[in-house]
């Protein structure tokens, strides 16, 4: 009888690891609670630190899950899980021979941090804001004018105790360095200040994109955090930080501020967690059965874990550990 | 007649404040070394220096301070600078350091 994997998720984990199963000769089915598969993705322009387009990953996994002819359901959200199915919000129970968890993350809500004044001044953007206009090629302050100093600041939602997100989500200061280089591109006339706690450019080639944005395009970072926005008298924004490197207080006016939000645990992991004695850790992600031979296990019997769910990580290791989740899964199956 | 010392003063403010600066120069002297923007504040360059572990001359805040536009004392400061090239040696960006303290000296020479 051909097994069948229930996999809750349709981003790019969930995809993966459908198709990694499927060329293992294992079926599977998606259960999506969007209207389309695709995940965070959907919405994103480029990818560090290559500026692959976000669709030149997403739409080959597309294709590949349709020609595959690997079932999905979308608007189906989970309620609760075991190791032999997903019960759906509208209580029918789909059954299956093991659960992949890919329900990724997440993102900071950057209202939260008021100071910043998100969603009460105009532009004042989110960094998936930015993602969001270059796609639509909508980018440019709200009267339409180009700005001529954009601000960026790192860390909004991640190693801040005050929001209760004390983890770093790593992929942000790569994300700010490569929207600097972006804007500086499209606003060539406009000075980009990047405001940084620690720059964590941790991947093979981030590095060096972080170099050429100081020295090619000029980016300057300024390393402390903003510790307000107030608007100014010409609508502008004016931010306050510390220049810590130099010891001293610094302001400036800005006619853009971008915040680098973080990402967070879903809100419902405590629930799935509940329904299936899954542990969670400290910071709401899911924690795997160990961090190193176990990785994508969750230590509940037939109940895998993927991607984002787990930890902040980026697009290229959120594929590789699909692989590896589809190989456990299969050996759980073939052992069972 | 000349003022009675009260003995009570106004401090000045510290803040760095980018839109009273003049980034002009900062800007001249950025276009013609742009690797200095690759400082990543390691200190290297402070550690091994001898100025500045004998005299307030630190290499690493006078030109992030330029950069910002900050150019009060700073050419003074770089003339504490023996050009003896150690921070060169060490910084792990490669940055020309003794030749950021003479385009420094050289745009600011005037200030």
């Amino acid at each position: 009888m051909k097994r069948r994997v229930v996999i809750i998720g349709g981003g790019v984990a969930g995809m993966q690891t459908a198709l990694r199963l499927h060329a293992a000769g294992i079926g599977s089915v998606i259960l999506e609670k969007d209207s389309a598969t695709g995940g965070k993705l959907r919405d994103w322009h480029k990818l560090f630190p290559t500026f692959t387009p976000a669709s030149e990953v997403l739409d080959p996994l597309r294709r590949a899950v349709g020609a595959a002819g690997i079932e999905v359901r979308t608007g189906a959200e989970v309620v609760g899980l075991d190791g032999r199915g997903a019960v759906l919000a509208d209580g029918t129970r789909i059954d299956g021979d093991a659960v992949v968890v890919a329900t990724g993350f997440t993102l900071f809500d950057a209202r939260i941090k008021e100071e910043y004044g998100y969603g009460i001044y105009d532009n004042v953007l989110t960094s998936a804001d930015v993602e969001r206009m270059l796609n639509e090629g909508t980018l440019s302050m709200k009267n339409g004018d180009r700005p001529r100093r954009i601000a960026f600041l790192h860390c909004v939602g991640s190693r801040d105790e005050k929001v209760c997100q004390r983890h770093c989500s790593r992929v942000c200061c790569v994300t700010g360095v490569k929207q600097a280089m972006e804007l500086k591109e499209r606003f060539p006339e406009a000075d980009v200040f990047n405001f940084y706690m620690d720059i964590r450019m941790f991947g093979s080639g981030y590095e060096e994109m972080y170099r050429e944005a100081q020295v090619r395009h000029n980016v300057h970072f300024v390393r402390g955090r903003i510790s307000e926005a107030a608007p100014t008298i010409d609508g502008r924004i004016q931010i306050k930080a510390e220049d810590t490197l130099t010891g001293r207080p610094l302001r400036m006016s800005v006619d853009m501020l971008i915040l680098l939000v973080g990402m967070r645990a879903n809100d419902d992991n405590r629930r799935l967690a509940d329904s299936a004695s899954l542990t969670l850790a400290p910071s709401g992600f899911v924690q795997p059965a160990d961090p190193f031979l176990h990785s994508v296990e969750s230590g509940a019997e037939g109940i895998f874990c993927v991607g984002t769910v787990t930890a902040p990580k980026n697009v290229g290791e959120t594929l590789a550990e699909a692989a590896a989740a589809a190989d456990a899964v299969a050996d759980y199956l073939k052992n069972r | 007649m000349a003022a009675i010392n009260w003995g009570y003063g106004i401090s000045k403010p510290r803040a760095i404040d980018i839109d009273r600066n003049n980034l002009r120069r900062s800007d001249e002297i950025l276009h013609e070394m742009p690797e200095l923007q690759s400082c990543i504040g390691c200190g290297s360059c402070t550690a091994v220096c001898t100025a500045g572990n004998l005299t307030e001359f630190n290499f690493r805040k006078v030109h992030t301070l330029v950069r910002r536009g900050e150019y009060e004392g700073a050419y003074e400061l770089m003339n504490r600078c023996m050009l003896c090239g150690k921070c060169r040696l060490v910084c792990p960006r490669g940055i020309n350091t003794r030749g950021v303290v003479m385009l420094i000296k050289r745009k600011l020479g005037d200030f």
